[in-house]
């Protein structure tokens, strides 16, 4: 059985490490600062307790006041796991690029720009992938108006 | 004087035989050589994660049957796994039995498909496919006895399934599955030690296990490179701890290893259902869950092993009937991050058996 390690316990281990990165955790996942993000995932991939070689998967969330970005980790040695998550504000929505640690983010953050418009700074390719250039709009936004 | 070539652009694609749907691969070759690669997809994108945040979440259920159409009884069950989660919904042993039977068949269905494919891109024109399409189709008629439908199933509902099996069922499944082992035999005969297939795909394409894991890969790509990694036994989800079977993998992460793979994984899936013939209960095959329901606000992550490989629904609920957000962790999508540095370095005719081999379905692909 994959363990699903306690987001709390974790953010607790990080803020040690990094002070002042952690805005919020829970026994499933902890958020941390958009600025921490690089810092504390190299951190969690490299560290052997953690072991977090494996990406699961990212996605974002749109929650009208904010973007949440979500990043699912797991370690095929020690079979746990963990979710992160990040925010970044809906008029300026940017977030660091995490490909240079899994490639595995490479095709999903570009989709999540496409779709939900957050644009990761460091992609080597941050293009629109599944819509054509020049789509008006990103339609995963609750804002956005298809009809 | 030496003979100097200039790169060359050439479109594999959207609509050409060896890319199995509607995929293009922007190649930069050097004669024959590639040396530069872009896959481009969205052709077939409908917009899933969008449409699913206006249906109700029984609702959803169809749209997750089109996602890798060639296993659409392995997305209905990873789907209704993920709301039963959510809303803490108690599914009956019938069912959970039922589930793994038809997503074992179904991952035996689609291995025949990605191994026929593989084979006709290999070059063993239409003989191996047609084989393999010979005893896909007698799966088809199990799924069309309980679901009625070939392709597109709808068949598993949040709670349960959505009838029982009908009384020829089980005599039908005994029939196949004292046939299968005969044909798997006949298949591995024909090709284990084809010097064709050999010589075409041993040693081309390897991922190495350091890339396979960088890169997200999983199911049966995952496997050929070497890492004992499936969610059934990693994270057992339905009833699958109750059941003995094996994991196979490759050694060098080869084309040919993943063949080699998927044709071991038929073996096992037969076990499985083998044993889940036996244990299988009577009883109810369906919770009683209201059409229109609320699950709690929070969110959820579900994943199983689908025939492609990680197939996972990420699903979010404010408390209404549709769902906030719905995401998929689609195999098909992220076993292609890799394609890249798997085909530089290789000549064009070797980028259609690697491609092949990976295994993908657009419907997923794109979403």
């Amino acid at each position: 059985m994959t363990i699903a390690l306690s987001g709390k316990e974790i953010a607790d281990k990080i803020a040690e490490k990094f002070p002042g990165s952690i805005i919020d955790s829970n026994q499933s996942y902890f958020v941390v600062k958009s600025e921490s993000l690089l810092p504390v995932a190299m951190y969690l991939k490299d560290t052997p307790d953690y072991d977090f070689k494996y990406l699961n998967y990212v996605t974002a969330v749109d929650f009208h006041d904010r973007f949440e970005a979500v990043y699912q980790m797991t370690s095929l040695e020690r079979n746990h796991s963990i979710v992160m998550k990040t925010t970044c504000p809906r008029d300026n929505p940017v977030l660091p690029s995490v490909v240079g640690l899994w490639k595995t983010a490479d095709y999903q953050e570009r989709e999540i720009y496409d779709l939900m418009g957050i644009r990761f700074e460091g992609h080597p390719n941050m293009r629109r992938i599944v819509l054509w250039d020049g789509f008006p709009g990103h339609p995963l936004r609750k804002d956005f108006n298809g009809a | 004087m030496a003979l100097r070539t200039e790169p060359f652009a050439l479109n594999i694609g959207p609509a050409h035989p060896s890319t199995h749907g509607v995929f293009r691969m922007r190649a930069t070759l050097d004669g024959e050589v590639i040396v530069d690669l872009e896959p481009v997809f969205g052709y077939l994108h409908r917009g899933v994660e969008k449409l699913a945040e206006q249906r109700t979440y029984t609702g959803i259920i169809p749209l997750t049957d089109r996602l890798d159409y060639l296993a659409s009884m392995s997305n209905n069950m990873a789907y209704c796994m993920a709301v039963e989660k959510l809303t803490e919904i108690k599914v009956p042993e019938r069912a959970l039995y039922l589930r793994v039977i038809l997503s074992e068949l179904q991952r035996i269905a689609s291995h025949l498909v990605a191994t026929g494919a593989f084979l006709n891109d290999c070059g063993a024109f239409m003989t191996p496919i047609l084989y393999m399409l010979r005893e896909r189709e007698k799966i088809l008629d199990l799924l069309e006895m309980v679901s009625g439908q070939r392709l597109t199933y709808n068949y598993m509902r949040i709670g349960g399934v959505s009838q029982d099996v009908p009384a020829e069922f089980m005599p039908a499944l005994q029939k196949f599955m004292a046939q299968m082992p005969r044909f798997i035999g006949e298949y591995e005969q024909l090709l284990k030690e084809n010097e064709v297939l050999i010589a075409r795909s041993r040693g081309v394409g390897i991922l190495s296990k350091e890339m396979a894991i960088n890169s997200g890969a999983s199911g049966p790509v995952l496997r050929a490179s070497g890492v004992q990694w499936d969610l059934r036994k990693a994270d057992p989800y339905a009833i699958y701890e109750r059941f003995e079977f094996d994991i196979p993998t490759g050694e060098m992460g080869d084309s040919y290893d993943r063949y080699r793979v998927r044709i071991e994984e038929m073996r096992q899936s037969l076990r499985i259902i083998e044993q889940a013939v036996k244990q299988i209960p009577d009883g109810p095959v369906k919770a009683e869950v209201p059409h229109l329901f609320h699950p709690p606000r929070g969110e959820v992550y579900v994943h199983i092993e689908a025939p492609k490989g990680e197939l996972g629904f990420y699903v979010v609920s404010d408390n209404s009937i549709t769902p906030y957000r719905f995401h998929v962790r689609a195999p098909s999508l992220i076993n292609l991050t890799a394609l890249r540095e798997m085909l530089i370095g290789w000549k064009i005719a070797d980028a259609i058996i690697i491609f092949g081999s990976i295994d993908i379905c657009m419907g997923e692909v794109d979403r």
